[in-house]
């Protein structure tokens, strides 16, 4: 986190963004009432998060995908898997926990927010994913406020 | 004359002695009066000037040149000599009275009669005597203007000076370091460079002193008064840079060089500085730096992943390349525009080629820049490339990769301006013409959505360069864009065919004509599918850009109207009215082939009129014909009028006339199938809602949207039953339709008594009606005042505020106040149908400020002393009027109304909340002081309306909130928490659309004043 000054992945694939999701009939319709889905979450988190080290979104760099954003509205769940740009990404738990802060803000009280990495693609997996789920831990890292301002960096759209 | 000199030997001595600076003025004053003279006044400082304290001088000296400053225009030339005389030889004076010197020698050097030979002695004793950079920036800045007065004025003189001149200036500029001032050493370069002046062996020198800012790095102190930009600075440069071809040999290597850099502005401002040597060198001065150029180019533009360095650097490729393609070939050396395109085609070529495809585009773009630059260039790039893009294409078998090489083949097919053939030459790719056809013919062929799309792109790049597409292949493009027309459901892709269709059937009418109209035509009129006639009828509209196309497309139109009248076929609603909206595309050619306007006039209109007229006659007696349903007529009434809107005078005045005679006697002798009974009164008022009356609408259609000139014949008749009509008419839409008919007439007719009798007698009309409180009409009475308020409003007639002012005063009316409120409305937007621009009406620029100016505060004095369940009338209205105001007004109004505004937030009607806030949201992004003190009640009005029953007020209140975020954070911050927990609510709502809005604002306001974040 010290400002490195070699990227880690200099020069990463980049993926096209799937377009804006489409404004349906049912979306204006004042009396139909709209679950959270998948591609909700999906498009409230490819927006708004960027890359630490680039200036591009999760979305570009394929660390989110649409089919690894799960969600049940009914049960009040989501569950969403990330994939680090390289197996050795140190910016593994910083993502994840950005996706986590960002869901957070975003989501309604009710919902039961689950964020790890996509099984098999990162070596240490399993710590950042225990971090990563456990609460006590993520509210204390939000109360250090260099790694909030960190975080708050991923979160600030790119218009301002 | 003795009291003047005494006077000025004061003011003298309380200027030098006293040190009061305001006597300057004064003195300046009498000189400008000719109360003493400029000799006068130096006799008077005699004393002072030659004082040996050097603050005396200097104050002296100060005095003189304030007053030169203020009255150089008068003096003669004799004065100026003597003075420049006396103030060169001062600039070798003491350094505190350098600064006074400079500023009146820069009075002088604005003189018109400067005489001969004084600006290079002035310039040479400035260069002599005065070392610029050790002076202050006031001074410094003082030379540079003398340089660039004495520029503009004594151009000849100055050229005489030599070299001498050149190397004067870069021995002041060396070293300058504030913004202000390098602007104007850029300027005196520039000038320099760009007028001719000899820069003898001084050229590396003046390099030297300009190019050590490259690339520029500003970036302006916060709340800069100057108001320098970085962009000023970088373009000043760069024109002294890019200025002339004998800087290349330093420039070149210095832009190589600093394309090495990893500051992005310095790339961006190096390519963009290249490109722009790319218009003054020759071939000569690139020769040796190209293979430097065009690796660094290469690297940034495959490296970057940033848009403004890949745009600059194709852009500084193209330029360069357009430049190699001037330089003239002599026989003995050999072709450099074929020696770098070699270059560029070694490195790049074999990208398209590889198997994954992966630095496909940036080669694909690079190789574009290069072939677009010219046509020579774009000859010898499409010779390399084309036949490997197509060999590709063929061995390739996988979609995806079939259509990023088509969509790189796309690029090089579309020619630029500058790769445009002349005259006489052929294009590039008539060697390719047979295999290029081919691929996109199998594209078409595919099933593959997005192939498709980008085949039919290619297909109209290819159709609109002569000699790509013979008559078989044209036939057979026409062939394949019908099967898709019929059979491809994807919206994107139907898209694409009609928008080729329509560029292809401009140019090749005939194979249209013969070989997809039949078809289109045969599909619409058989009992197919819904979406696939929709698609057809959408084709043929976007087909008829010609007159011979719309002579067969227009009837198959008009033939699905008639079958949907007789019965015979069975049209929904929905398709009767897309057909009407596509006789309205085919009408609004008329624009630019007037002969389509004369087809209309000839066969459509009499047709459509008689269609409505048949329908409207006979459903008294048999079933209901689509053709009186008002929304088939509502949307038949375009048609009309964009026809009637394009037609020439003497078809326009036919045109008035034969509606005028079928309306007001029934004259139905121009109408097709002449079977309709003699007396018929279409202007009489009928209660029956599907009754001829409702044809008025037609009528408005034929008569509002004539040109202005056009007289309309009877028009006094016709004015008195519309008026009837809409008075005492009770079915909406006939006298709805009446008033707007009315209206239009009104508006167009030319001013003088005539007129103002018809507006006092229908004002009349009006206001007895309303008067009337029990009378059942005053709904009629209400709607025809508005039109008629509408149409005096827009040609700024005298009257016009009499209307508007009853409107406001219905405000207030228990039954027609809401209604009244909904009218502002009408009258502030423009409507769709009549009294709009392409109608020809009589709009004058700015009616809406003007009337908001003179009304807002009739408004507010309304709302003011109106009772309490009236208001949001007032409220309602005010919002219609702000709503419709231009951006800028609106921001300089507000502030003004902002109390009212807040108040309508608090308004029950939704209607009045949502207008009110689409109008505050652009204003809170820059808020105006005023507002500051409301942001409490701010705050609690938008918070409570996010939660508001109705979606789009929700919307609306959380985008309001979100501008919010990006006030000052002093101001917003103590808001935070309420804020935050407020939008925790409008998180789990049950709109989409709402959630995402409420997402968005929560997010930054959990930014706002957090580490990190703002």
């Amino acid at each position: 986190m010290s400002g490195g000054t070699r990227l880690e992945n200099a020069n990463p694939l980049i993926f096209q963004r799937s377009g804006e999701r489409l404004l349906t009939a049912t979306d204006e319709d004042e009396d139909v009432a709209d679950p959270i889905d998948d591609r909700e979450i999906f498009d409230i988190l490819s927006v708004s998060i960027n890359d630490p080290e680039h200036p591009l979104s999760l979305e570009e760099l394929n660390v989110v995908e649409q089919v690894r954003v799960n969600v049940n509205d009914q049960e009040s769940t989501v569950s969403v898997e990330f994939t680090p740009t390289i197996p050795h990404c140190s910016m593994a738990t910083l993502i994840g926990l950005s996706i986590k802060v960002k869901l957070l803000r975003s989501l309604p009280d009710r919902f039961k927010i689950d964020v790890h990495i996509t099984p098999g693609t990162h070596a240490s997996e399993d710590a950042v994913n225990k971090q990563l789920a456990d609460k006590e831990r993520v509210a204390a890292a939000l109360e250090n406020s260099q790694l909030l301002e960190v975080v708050n960096q991923c979160l600030s759209t790119k218009s301002m | 004359m003795a009291a003047d000199n005494s006077v000025l030997l004061g003011l003298v001595e309380e200027f030098v002695s006293g040190q009061v600076d305001s006597k300057a003025t004064d003195t300046a004053k009498g000189i400008k009066t000719g109360q003493f003279t400029i000799l006068q006044l130096v006799e008077a400082l005699g004393l002072s000037l030659t004082s040996s304290q050097h603050q005396t001088r200097g104050r002296g000296v100060q005095l003189l040149s304030l007053v030169l400053q203020e009255c150089y225009s008068c003096l003669s030339e004799r004065e100026v000599e003597v003075l420049l005389a006396f103030y060169e030889n001062r600039l070798k004076d003491h350094y505190v009275i350098t600064p006074h010197v400079l500023r009146g020698l820069k009075a002088l050097t604005k003189c018109s009669v400067l005489p001969p030979g004084s600006a290079v002695s002035i310039l040479r004793s400035i260069f002599q005597d005065v070392h610029v950079q050790s002076l202050m920036l006031a001074e410094r800045s003082c030379v540079y203007n003398i340089l660039i007065s004495l520029m503009e004025s004594r151009e000849e003189e100055l050229k005489g000076l030599g070299a001498d001149f050149t190397f004067g200036f870069v021995q002041s500029v060396d070293g300058e370091r504030d913004p202000r001032n390098l602007l104007l050493a850029f300027q005196v370069a520039r000038n320099i460079i760009h007028r001719g002046y000899d820069l003898g062996k001084f050229v590396e020198e003046l390099f030297e002193v300009t190019s050590c800012y490259f690339p520029i790095d500003f970036s302006p102190p916060p709340n800069d008064p100057h108001g320098i930009t970085q962009e000023d600075l970088i373009l000043s440069l760069r024109a002294v840079l890019t200025g002339t071809s004998r800087f290349a040999e330093f420039l070149l290597p210095l832009i190589i060089e600093k394309l090495d850099s990893d500051v992005q502005s310095a790339k961006v401002d190096s390519l963009q500085t290249l490109a722009a040597c790319g218009l003054t060198y020759t071939h000569k001065e690139l020769a040796e730096f190209l293979p430097g150029l065009w690796s660094s180019i290469r690297r940034e533009v495959f490296q970057t992943a940033s848009e403004r360095v890949e745009s600059a650097g194709l852009s500084a490729l193209s330029a360069l390349t357009s430049c190699l393609s001037r330089s003239v070939l002599s026989s003995d050396s050999e072709d450099y525009l074929q020696v770098f395109l070699n270059l560029v085609l070694k490195d790049c070529q074999h990208h398209l080629c590889e198997p994954d495809l992966k630095l496909v585009w940036p080669s694909a773009k690079l190789l574009q820049a290069a072939a677009g630059a010219s046509y020579r260039a774009s000859l010898i790039v499409s010779a390399a490339v084309i036949p490997a893009l197509l060999e590709q294409y063929n061995n390739r078998t996988q979609c995806a990769q079939r259509r990023t090489l088509l969509e790189v083949l796309q690029g090089f097919v579309q020619p630029t301006p500058l790769s445009r053939p002349a005259d006489g030459e052929e294009s590039v790719l008539v060697a390719f013409q047979q295999s290029l056809c081919s691929v996109v013919f199998s594209a078409l062929a595919e099933s593959s959505a997005g192939l498709q799309v980008t085949a039919t792109r290619v297909l109209t790049a290819l159709g609109q360069q002569p000699g790509l597409l013979a008559q078989t292949d044209v036939e057979k493009a026409v062939d394949h864009l019908t099967r898709l027309i019929l059979e491809e459901g994807d919206t994107q892709v139907s898209l694409a065919v009609v928008e080729c269709s329509g560029s292809l059937a401009h140019l090749h009418p005939k194979a249209f004509i013969s070989r997809m109209i039949p078809r289109l035509k045969e599909e619409i009129l058989s009992e197919s599918n819904a979406a696939v006639r929709q698609r057809c009828v959408t084709a043929v509209a976007s087909v008829s850009s010609q007159l011979s196309v719309v002579q067969e497309s227009a009837p198959v139109l008009l033939q699905v109207l008639a079958s949907a009248h007789t019965g015979s076929c069975s049209f929904s609603m929905e398709e009767v009215t897309a057909a009407c909206i596509s006789l309205q595309r085919i009408a609004a050619h008329a624009h630019d082939a007037e002969e389509i306007g004369q087809f209309f006039h000839d066969n459509i209109i009499p047709r459509l009129l008689g269609l409505a007229l048949q329908a409207a006659l006979q459903s008294r007696d048999s079933g209901h014909s689509p053709l009186t349903d008002e929304a088939v007529l509502s949307a038949l009434v375009p048609v009309i009028s964009t026809a009637c809107a394009a037609l020439q005078s003497g078809s326009a005045s036919r045109m008035a006339a034969q509606a005028v005679s079928l309306f007001l006697d029934g004259d139905v002798s121009f109408l097709p199938e002449n079977a309709f009974p003699s007396q018929i009164q279409l202007l009489q008022s009928q209660a029956e809602s599907r009754g001829p009356s409702q044809l008025v609408c037609l009528l408005m259609a034929c008569v509002c949207s004539l040109p202005r000139s056009v007289d309309i014949p009877e028009i006094d008749t016709l004015l008195v039953q519309l008026e009837d009509l809409s008075c005492t008419c009770s079915h909406l839409f006939s006298y709805t339709f009446a008033a707007k008919c009315f209206a239009g007439l009104v508006n167009k007719r030319p001013a003088g008594e005539a007129l103002d009798a018809v507006l006092e007698r229908v004002l009349k009309r009006i206001s007895v009606e309303l008067d009337n409180v029990s009378s059942s009409q005053r709904t009629q009475a209400f709607t025809l005042l508005l039109w008629v308020a509408k149409a005096a409003l827009l040609r700024y007639h005298p009257l016009s505020t009499a209307l508007t002012d009853k409107l406001f005063a219905l405000l207030s009316d228990p039954e027609l106040g809401s209604q009244a409120a909904d009218g502002f409305c009408v009258l502030m937007s423009d409507s769709p149908d009549v009294l709009n621009r392409s109608c020809h009406a009589d709009v004058r620029i700015m009616y809406r400020q003007r009337f908001f100016a003179e009304n807002s505060t009739k408004l507010v004095k309304g709302f003011n002393s109106a009772e309490q369940e009236k208001k949001s009338c007032y409220l309602k209205a005010l919002s219609h009027i702000v709503n419709n105001l231009p951006r800028e007004v609106q921001l300089t109004e507000l502030p003004a109304l902002l109390p009212l505004l807040l108040e309508a937030l608090s308004c029950p009607d939704q209607a009045v909340q949502l207008s009110t806030l689409s109008c505050l949201q652009p204003v809170l992004l820059e808020p105006p002081a005023a507002l500051r003190n409301q942001l409490e009640a701010l705050f609690s009005r938008l918070l409570a309306l996010a939660t508001s029953p109705a979606m789009k007020v929700r919307i609306a209140s959380l985008r309001c909130v979100h501008a919010l975020s990006r006030l000052p954070e002093h101001m917003v911050l103590p808001f935070r928490a309420r804020v935050l927990k407020a939008l925790a609510a409008p998180l789990d709502d049950t709109k989409r659309l709402v959630r995402k809005e409420a997402v968005a604002a929560r997010g930054e306001w959990f930014l706002l004043g957090s580490p990190g974040g703002r």
